[in-house]
């Protein structure tokens, strides 16, 4: 399947490395990719977003205006894009940081406290691991094992050491 | 098949670089193109070559002329604002014969402008990147892949005619990733009888030089200049046509925007509407006979830039008449929306008055 995710949120909760591994996923899967992130003043501090695209087919325009999914981890880019979102689409929130009052019936929107359950299970920062392990349950954008395989390929060598609690975010939010 | 590696454009270029022969490098850094020198740092030190941050752009291109007087393949990368600095410094090497790639990262202007994505330094690149009379081979790749397989071709062209070649290139394609495969290459060097390399008592001294006191001596050299330039307008214009075979109306666009571009005239085909799409790859030498022939088959042009119109001029220079040639674009950091694009198909298409 094609993919065409936005994924929005402060500068240092991972919304780029998220989007990096969803890239390797279709690296796996032996398609066209590209993701293109926010650059410039916004990467310290303030809002950062990234557009992947995956498609069989070479990507014409990298940036994704009106995504078929958009993971969004704050109140700033969840108001920025929750009306960009393609009718039939998929919004995956952190809901300890947003609280959501859209009144859109025509897209599903997955709420989970990715925040507040990294917290509170020792996995500090890897909220970002978890919204895209809900994101993998709610939209099937690949299977279980081709993320794991992008996300051990995503850290390196002299880090491997995180693998094991990034597995375990990606697996606690798919269980969500 | 070779690996893929996911990589940014601004990566890319300085790994094809490396492979290509080119183990020099002189850089100053800025926005959007820094990942350039960072990459350029960690490896040229240690395969046995040059990685130097000058003090400045104006620094780092002389220091380009340097190496190219030496017989090397030299390399700087700069984005728009630094790129108006070393104009002085390509502007001796293209006066000097000398090859070496230069790489322009585009980013908004004028003045310090913008930091996001831009081709507003067309006219710059094409027309006047320093004084005098001169051209630079200039290619405008469109995805990071092509970034790759044009970097070799840059250095070699740059040496096989003795002039500079600059890859122009913009924000989103330094900064975005994509899966890249580098072929494998046995970068051949042309040889450089003209570098300063020491004489060993056994010949007499080069002398790189671009300053001619006897004018017919100065319009001599320019003249040999153009005659290579004319070759060059023979055989080294490459362009990318995309159904443009059976189209009513063409489109022409370069670089990042091509691709936004190449998706409006997909979803102008679903609408019904015969679109097609003329990329230049290389903006000098300019694809003159395709837009000449498209030109004469359509009654509608349109040219898409992220700039006020800089292109545009060479597409109406080279339609000469034959058919409208519209203009659509933005300035820095606003990248054209394939619906926008859309949007001017259906308003030229169908013959609309």
């Amino acid at each position: 399947m094609s993919v065409h995710m936005l994924i929005a949120g402060f500068g240092g909760q991972g919304v780029l490395f998220a989007g990096k591994i969803v890239a390797y996923t279709g690296m796996i899967e032996e398609k066209q990719v590209s993701w293109l992130p926010s650059y410039g003043p916004e990467m310290r501090g303030g809002t950062a977003n990234c557009s992947v695209c995956i498609d069989d087919k070479p990507i014409g325009c990298p940036i994704v205006l009106n995504p078929k999914t958009l993971i969004v981890m704050n109140r700033p880019s969840y108001d920025k894009f929750i009306n960009e979102v393609q009718p039939g689409g998929t919004v995956v929130l952190d809901s300890t940081l947003i609280e959501a009052d859209s009144t859109r019936d025509d897209i599903t929107v997955c709420a989970i406290p990715a925040t507040q359950m990294a917290n509170d299970n020792g996995l500090h920062g890897l909220a970002n691991i978890i919204m895209l392990g809900q994101t993998l349950k709610a939209t099937g954008f690949c299977s279980m094992d081709v993320l794991k395989e992008a996300m051990k390929r995503c850290i390196p060598a002299r880090k491997q050491h995180l693998l094991e609690p990034n597995l375990r975010a990606l697996q606690m939010g798919y269980d969500y | 098949m070779a690996e893929k590696y996911l990589m940014k454009g601004n990566e890319a270029i300085a790994e094809a670089a490396i492979r290509n022969g080119c183990i020099h490098f002189f850089g100053y850094p800025i926005t959007p193109q820094t990942e350039v020198s960072a990459y350029m740092s960690k490896v040229l030190p240690k395969i046995g070559g040059t990685f130097l941050q000058a003090e400045s752009e104006i620094a780092a291109i002389n220091m380009v002329l340097g190496a190219a007087s030496c017989g090397v393949r030299a390399m700087t990368s700069s984005s728009s604002p630094g790129i108006s600095l070393k104009s002085e410094g390509v502007s001796y090497i293209a006066g000097s014969d000398l090859p070496c790639v230069i790489l322009n990262v585009m980013r908004g202007g004028p003045g310090l402008g913008g930091i996001q994505p831009s081709q507003a330094d067309y006219w710059q690149a094409t027309k006047a990147l320093g004084h005098g009379d001169f051209q630079l081979l200039v290619f405008a790749p469109a995805t990071v892949q092509e970034i790759v397989n044009l970097i070799g071709t840059a250095f070699d062209l740059a040496e096989k005619y003795r002039m500079p070649a600059l890859i122009l290139a913009d924000g989103m394609l330094g900064q975005m990733m994509e899966p890249v495969e580098f072929p494998e290459i046995t970068p051949k060097p042309a040889e450089k009888p003209y570098a300063t390399t020491g004489t060993q008592g056994k010949r007499k001294p080069n002398i790189i030089n671009s300053l001619y006191l006897q004018p017919d001596e100065l319009e001599r050299t320019v003249r040999e200049r153009f005659a290579r330039y004319d070759i060059i307008k023979q055989n080294e214009v490459r362009c990318e046509e995309y159904l443009t075979d059976d189209a009513e109306i063409i489109l022409v666009a370069y670089g990042a925007t091509a691709r936004v571009v190449r998706s409006a005239v997909e979803d102008a085909r679903a609408c019904g509407i015969k679109a097609g799409l003329i990329r230049p790859i290389t903006l000098w030498p300019f694809p003159e006979e395709a837009i000449r022939n498209a030109a004469a088959r359509v009654d509608h042009m349109i040219t898409v830039e992220m700039s006020m119109g800089q292109m545009v001029d060479d597409v109406r220079l080279y339609a000469n008449g034959q058919c409208d040639v519209h203009f659509f674009g933005h300035t820095g950091g606003i990248v054209p929306t394939p619906a926008e694009v859309l949007d001017q198909i259906k308003k030229y298409a169908g013959g609309a008055e």
